[in-house]
């Protein structure tokens, strides 16, 4: 079981960037009617996204929050000798993006740099790598970068994930100090159910082509992809959640010996809100200490917790808030995490 | 079971007006949509605690269909 444990290492500051460009779900009319664009904003929630434009990726935005995060804290950025990019939307299939932005921000050469791509687990995942590191003695400072263009992702002719998703970038320094104290993470997978979230052309087990391409009707309500598009079979992911996520919770709280009740807030992926809620019912948590940003942002991938923090949680990261970080989705993977953000800096919220 | 299984069917798909007869075809409700499908995985969850994948729930028919899975999966 990976049920881990680490000391002393915590999240300093967080910044997040999101494209100026915002997109109004009820006037996101270009392919569909007023009224349906209504419909689905009415029964989603998410009322507005980001959408990147053109020529600006995930990197860009994870660039500034860095930039923001790295002035805000007046990092030393010699101090820096571990940088992590967390995305499914790189800029190049390689180099690694992570390399990339080990030059663009200024870092040095001694710099370990790498990419983890995941999905929707993966800052919590992340975490989990960079805290393993970080408890080690030869790192000073740890920059986890995340950033996703998920907008680019999906077909805006399927109603099934046209009104969904959005864009986003965060940044994340990580240090090794006595105030952080314990953190606890479980992080699980099940490839068995590769088919409920997927792109499936364009890698190298269905390399593109022409006919991979072509947008296609899909059902009986003339929905249009590709097989180069992301698809979601949403009623089945939140049969997976429901099945997955409590016992999983349960589990951490076992290993941890923290009751659920005694944290301060409870992140969950920002994916649907009728499902975060019926999760926090389930688990009886209050809707105070529950935070969302998926009206604001709509779901962001990997993106959604911590930008839900930067957004959500400014100022209240102070003496000892204790927070579970809760992400599932594509793979299928998920991973749970308690975590003490004793004092930590959050940003103003970045736009480019 | 079956009055059990009625109201938290009805209450799910937000049915007020009317009673529901297991012989009906709930695809065909004015209140069926895409949502009424997340309510009713959740009213499963709550009051079974069971899941039907879609591959199973595709199958299903009739309100008389849906409540023989779930009393099959409660007995089961």
């Amino acid at each position: 079981m990976a049920l881990l444990k680490f000391n002393n290492v915590g999240i300093a500051g967080m910044a997040a960037c999101v494209p100026a460009n915002t997109i109004v779900n009820y006037n996101y009319t270009e392919h569909f009617s007023a009224e349906e664009a209504k419909e689905v904003t009415d029964k989603t929630g998410i009322q507005e996204r980001r959408f990147a434009l053109p020529g600006t990726t995930s990197s860009d935005l994870c660039f500034a929050a860095a930039e923001k995060l790295i002035a805000d804290l007046q990092v030393d950025k010699s101090e820096i000798d571990l940088l992590v990019f967390v995305s499914q939307t790189p800029d190049y299939r390689m180099p690694a993006t992570s390399i990339l932005l080990q030059n663009r921000l200024g870092l040095s050469m001694q710099t370990m740099a790498f990419d983890i791509s995941l999905g929707c687990s993966a800052f919590v995942y992340a975490l989990s790598v960079v805290y393993a590191m970080m408890e080690k003695s030869g790192f000073q400072k740890a920059l986890l970068l995340d950033g996703e263009t998920r907008s680019r992702v999906y077909s805006p002719k399927d109603r099934k994930t046209a009104f969904l998703f959005g864009d986003g970038g965060v940044a994340a320094l990580i240090e090794r100090d006595e105030r952080f104290g314990e953190s606890f993470f479980s992080l699980n997978s099940d490839g068995s159910r590769e088919d409920l979230i997927k792109i499936k052309a364009g890698g190298y087990r269905y390399p593109s082509t022409a006919e991979t391409l072509v947008e296609k009707v899909i059902d009986e309500h003339g929905n249009m992809r590709s097989e180069e598009h992301g698809y979601m079979e949403g009623a089945d992911v939140f049969n997976f959640v429901l099945r997955e996520i409590p016992p999983d919770i349960k589990r951490l709280e076992a290993f941890s010996g923290k009751a659920l009740h005694s944290l301060d807030y409870y992140l969950f992926h920002q994916a649907n809100d009728y499902m975060n809620g019926y999760l926090a019912k389930k688990l009886k948590l209050p809707a105070e200490r529950v935070p969302s940003s998926i009206a604001q942002f709509g779901n962001t991938s990997s993106v959604s917790i911590p930008l839900t923090i930067v957004s959500q949680l400014q100022g209240k990261l102070v003496e000892n808030k204790e927070a579970m970080l809760c992400a599932f989705g594509v793979g299928m993977s998920w991973a749970t995490a308690f975590i003490n953000f004793n004092g930590c800096h959050i940003s103003d919220l970045v736009e480019v | 079971m079956k009055e059990n299984f009625l109201a938290s069917f009805k209450e799910a798909l937000q049915i007020e007006d009317r009673e529901v007869l297991i012989t009906d075809v709930f695809r065909d409700y004015e209140e069926w949509d895409s949502l009424s499908r997340l309510s009713l995985i959740a009213a499963l969850d709550e009051e079974y605690d069971l899941q039907i994948e879609d591959r199973e729930f595709e199958q299903l028919v009739t309100v008389g269909d849906l409540m023989a899975v779930v009393e099959s999966k409660v007995n089961g």
